[in-house]
Parts: C-alpha cells; structure tokens; sequence
C-alpha cells in the first residue's frame, strides 16, 4: 500500500528518487575518493528502498535498509578503510561502449522475461471480478502481501529459501577457514 | 481498527485537510498533491520541534537525575529546579565558534550530525502514541512499522563513520571504528528479540502489535526484554557500551574536532535515543498506550515510557564502561545465544498452545489464559538461565588479552 494515491505526488517522488539514485551511482565510479564513493552507494541504495516504497514493496523497502544500508555497506567502508591512497584510489572510468550496450540488452531482455512471465495481480486476486472488485482485491493483497510472502518462503519456494541459507552458511565458514590461524 | 482522521494527526488526516482547504480556497484538482506535500511538512516540522523540546527537558533530567545517584547537585541554577539549563546550554553551543578542522573532509564533516539526527526522528513516525480517541501513528499504514525501525536504526553506524573519519584525527576514527563493530554485532541481538515479539504479534504494524498485547509481553517473555533492552542500550552506546566516546580513553571519540552548532546537533541526536527507544520497548514490551480506562491511553504510554527511561537512567548512572572485548564477547556469546533460545521457546509454545485451540479469534495472537501460562513457564526458565549464568559462566574471569597494535594505528593520516 503505497502512501498516497495522489498521481501527481506519486509521479514526483519517483522523479526526486530516481535522478537521485542514478546521479548517485555515477558518482559512485566516478568520484576519485573512495569514502566519499561508498557514501554515494549507500545514497543509490537508500534511492532504491525508496523506489521500492514508491511499488508498494514495503517489506523489500524495509530489508534493503536493513541488509544493504546498515550492513553490507558497512562492510565495504570497513574494507575501503584498510586501501591505501583512499583519497585518490578510485581509478578513473571510461564510459566504454561495447561493454554498456552488452549490459543493456541483457538488462532489458532479462526485463522483458519478468515482467512476461509474473502473474502482476497476484494469486489472491482471481480473473473474473470486475474493475472494482479487483481493486479492492488489490488493496487487500498489498495490506497481506507480508504474511503472504512469509507462507510462499515455507511452502512453495521453500527449496530456494534453504538453499540461500545453505549458501550464506558456506561463504561464513569459508570466511573463517581463510584467516583461521594454521 | 478505524481511522479517525479528524480527530487525530495522522499523515491521511492531514491529506485530508489540507485537501480540503486547497479546495476552499479554489485551486482545482491539479494542486491536490500540494496537500501530500503539506501534510508531509507539517509532519516533519512536529515530530522536529517536540523532539527537541523534549531531548532538551529530558537532558535537564538526566543530569538532575545522575547527579542525584552520585550524590552532587546537577544544574540548579538557571530558572526553577534549573529546568533553564538546556537553553542556556544550547545558547552557549550555538555562540561559539563552529571550527572545522583543515584537513577534513568537510562536506561529509558537515553532514555528518545530520546523518545521525535523522533515522533517530524518523523512528517517532511509526509509534503509535495512542490518543484519547484511537491508537493511531502519524504514519499509521505502514505496514512494515517495526521493520522500518530496525532499518532506520542501522543508519546509524554509517553516520557515525562519516562523523569519525572525516575529522582525519586519530582518537575518532578508533572511536568510530569500535562504534562501527560494536553497532553492527548488536544489531542482530536486537532484531532477535524483536522476531519474539513478532512471533506473538503475527504483524510487523505497530498499532497491531499495541492491539495483540492483551497480556503485555515483558510478562510473557521476560528474556526477550532483556536480550532488547541490553542490546538497544548497546545501540545507543550509553555508559557501559559507550566505546564510541570513552572519554578517558579516546577524548570523546567520534567528536573530538566538532564545536559550536555541529557539536550540538550530535549531542541532540545522542540525548533524542534514550527517548526513542523508550517509546519502541514501551511499544514492544510494555503494551504501548494499554491501560486502565480511568486514563487515556496516552497518558499511559507517557508513563510507561518514563519508567523505562529512568530504567535507562539506572543503567547508564551506576554500570562502569566494559572493555571492547568484554562487549563484543556479552554480544556474541551471551545475548546472541539467549536471542535464538528464546526464539525456539516462544515459536515451540506458540506452536504447542495453537494445538490446544489457545488462538484468540483474530487467526494470529494467542487468548490472555494461554500468554499467561507462557509467561509462568518462561519466567521459570528466565530466572533459572540467569542464576545458571551467574552461578557457573560468570564465575569465569575475563582475562586481559594481550594488547597488540592495531593495524589502523597510522592508517590514511598524513604525518604532519
């Protein structure tokens, strides 16, 4: 449930946001200071939560802030602090052309299978209401949409949920085992 | 729950009349977002404005309050009881020189305190306060209410950073180096008693959390009020977690090089935390603004929230700062452990009362018969674990580690 159904303030938001988030992240490779570099990420990313509010996404709005704001980024100012030459380490960017249109294409095509293949009403709202109905539907299904996911991490796609934890189990003991002492 | 927008001062409520004054006034339609826009000001310039009112009264407090446990007599000479002496102190800060060192990074120097001050007001927007009419927050469908503040908290340590690196001094970047450790190792204990609480709830809203507390929770689950309170005292690095600052040992730390108006923002936002917090364990733990009818709600949680603050108080007044290792190892070894124990407990008795039919009739919180039987068992257990820890871990001296040079000892700072 977004906060506003106002259009004109929704569309201005997004407009604050998003010139935010990718003036940010140009400035994130271009700045020679590599401080100042990952200040500028954690601003990208806050753009990101924000833009994640904007999509009625609160709960990936809420973990963004908690995983990537407070704690990895934390992480990268840890390991930037240990560089040398930090105020001018950033080594500078050319903007190189083949790479970016590679890039693009794989984003817009990986843009186009999602947005094709998701069920965007969600499994809650059923094809045969009418526009009312559907958005009252609608409505509901934003307000649940954090039990909702909760019950699709246990039972549908409870595979890939232990998987992930699976994964983060194995990178910290690989962490350990590389500065263990031998 | 029902809103009641005209009765209370919510985001929506105000959307809603400052809508309706445009309207009066005869704009038309297209500058219907202006009230959004409105809303949101008049909503920042509240929760600003009493906050600071509030973090200037309760450092008068806290000053009378330490000087009382330390038997002296605290600021008693501006106006009645010195209840002036936060003005006269902000008076001060504000007519002195606001130097910035020359080797700093001064952009982030400067944004520094404002990067602390603004998670720490942004939480007030999620608590609901209660009123005398409805338990409304000022942003009150937000859903994700107590995952908001776990995410806004966690700021924090970035602010730090930036306040202890830009000042290129050496005593605040090991400050803010520690706070940085510190912060993130207790961040996890926290959102741990936080998850209880949830488990209990069904909801991360907090008027849904105030609303399922028909037995409050310190009495259902004592330990994970206290896995929350040490760790959110930790969060606020007061006295004994207050490595960011020692003073004896690093000059005050994170900042040492900032005067005048910046230094002043940094101790509004360090002062505003023992507040906030009490406003979220009041909300957690404590039943938020549920009480006796022959008050109105808010007036319960004011009380509710001042009692937790002297509780802070105490802490802060009679504890000795613990070293680095002492607060890293009651993090990692003690409140993590006790976290996830009392996760098992809570989810294993939720579990079990849901099989004798104890769900109240909302689908997602338990009846009051079924959390008070929770709450015996579990303050039997609480009391037993803490004795246990008393009685053999703590038995266990700490013994000092050998200092070794950290390797940030002459990182990044030109010798001059």
């Amino acid at each position: 449930m977004t906060l506003t159904t106002e259009p004109f303030a929704i569309e201005l938001a997004f407009w604050i946001l998003s010139v935010c988030t990718v003036i940010s992240a140009i400035a994130v490779v271009q700045i020679q200071d590599l401080f100042r570099s990952a200040l500028f990420l954690i601003v990208t990313l806050l753009g990101v939560a924000g833009l994640f509010i904007l999509l009625g996404a609160e709960f990936l709005a809420g973990v963004q802030l908690m995983v990537y704001v407070g704690a990895i980024s934390v992480l990268i100012i840890f390991a930037i602090l240990m560089t040398r030459d930090l105020e001018e380490g950033n080594p500078s960017h050319s903007f190189r052309v083949p790479v970016a249109i590679v890039a693009i294409i794989f984003i817009l095509f990986a843009y186009y299978v999602i947005t094709q293949d998701t069920d965007w009403n969600g499994r809650l709202i059923s094809e045969n209401l009418d526009a009312e109905q559907q958005k009252v539907a609608a409505t509901v299904f934003f307000k649940e949409s954090i039990p909702y996911l909760a019950k699709m991490l246990l039972t549908d796609f409870v595979l890939a949920f232990e998987m992930v934890s699976v994964l983060l189990l194995a990178a910290a003991l690989g962490a350990l085992a590389l500065v263990r002492d031998r | 729950m029902a809103p009641t927008p005209a009765l209370f001062i919510s985001f929506e409520s105000l959307q809603i009349f400052f809508a309706g004054l445009i309207e009066l006034i005869g704009f038309g339609e297209s500058f219907k977002w202006l009230a959004t826009l409105l809303a949101g000001i008049s909503i920042s310039f509240l929760i600003i404005n009493v906050m600071v009112m509030a973090t200037a009264f309760y450092t008068w407090f806290e000053r009378r309050m330490i000087a009382r446990f330390q038997v002296r007599r605290g600021p008693n000479r501006n106006g009645p009881f010195g209840m002036l002496q936060p003005f006269a102190d902000v008076l001060k800060l504000i007519m002195k020189e606001d130097t910035i060192p020359d080797e700093a990074d001064k952009p982030v120097f400067t944004l520094a305190p404002i990067a602390l001050l603004a998670p720490t007001l942004m939480i007030m927007i999620v608590i609901p306060f209660g009123t005398f009419i409805d338990d409304q927050a000022f942003l009150s469908n937000l859903n994700i209410g107590i995952l908001f503040i776990v995410g806004v908290t966690s700021v924090n340590s970035i602010a730090i950073f930036m306040a202890g690196w830009a000042s290129r001094n050496k005593y605040a970047i090991l400050g803010s180096m520690r706070g940085a450790a510190m912060l993130i190792s207790y961040e996890i204990p926290m959102a741990l008693g936080i998850t209880s609480v949830l488990i209990l709830s069904g909801s991360l809203a907090m008027t849904e959390i105030v609303s399922s507390q028909s037995v409050w929770f310190i009495l259902v689950m004592p330990m994970g009020f206290f896995v929350f309170m040490a760790a959110s005292t930790a969060e606020m690095s007061r006295t004994p977690f207050d490595q960011i600052e020692a003073e004896s040992e690093l000059g005050s730390g994170y900042n040492t090089e900032y005067s005048g108006i910046k230094f002043a923002v940094l101790f509004l936002a360090e002062f505003m935390a023992p507040l906030v917090t009490a406003a979220v364990v009041t909300t957690l733990f404590l039943g938020g603004s549920r009480g006796f009818d022959f008050l109105p709600g808010g007036i319960w949680f004011a009380l509710k929230m001042f009692i937790i603050i002297f509780v802070l108080l105490w802490f802060r007044s009679t504890w000795p700062r613990l070293r680095i290792d002492q607060i890293m190892g009651f993090a990692w070894k003690t409140l993590f452990g006790l976290g996830l124990f009392n996760i098992f407990l809570v989810a294993l008795e939720f579990s079990l009362a849901d099989q004798f039919g104890g769900l109240a009739s909302d689908k997602v919180s338990l009846t009051p018969k079924y959390m008070l039987i929770i709450g015996a068992i579990n303050w039997i257990i609480t009391i037993a674990i803490i004795l246990i820890m008393a009685n053999v871990v703590g038995r266990k001296k700490y013994t000092r580690p050998e200092p070794t040079p950290s390797p940030l000892a002459n990182m990044g700072i030109k010798e001059s």
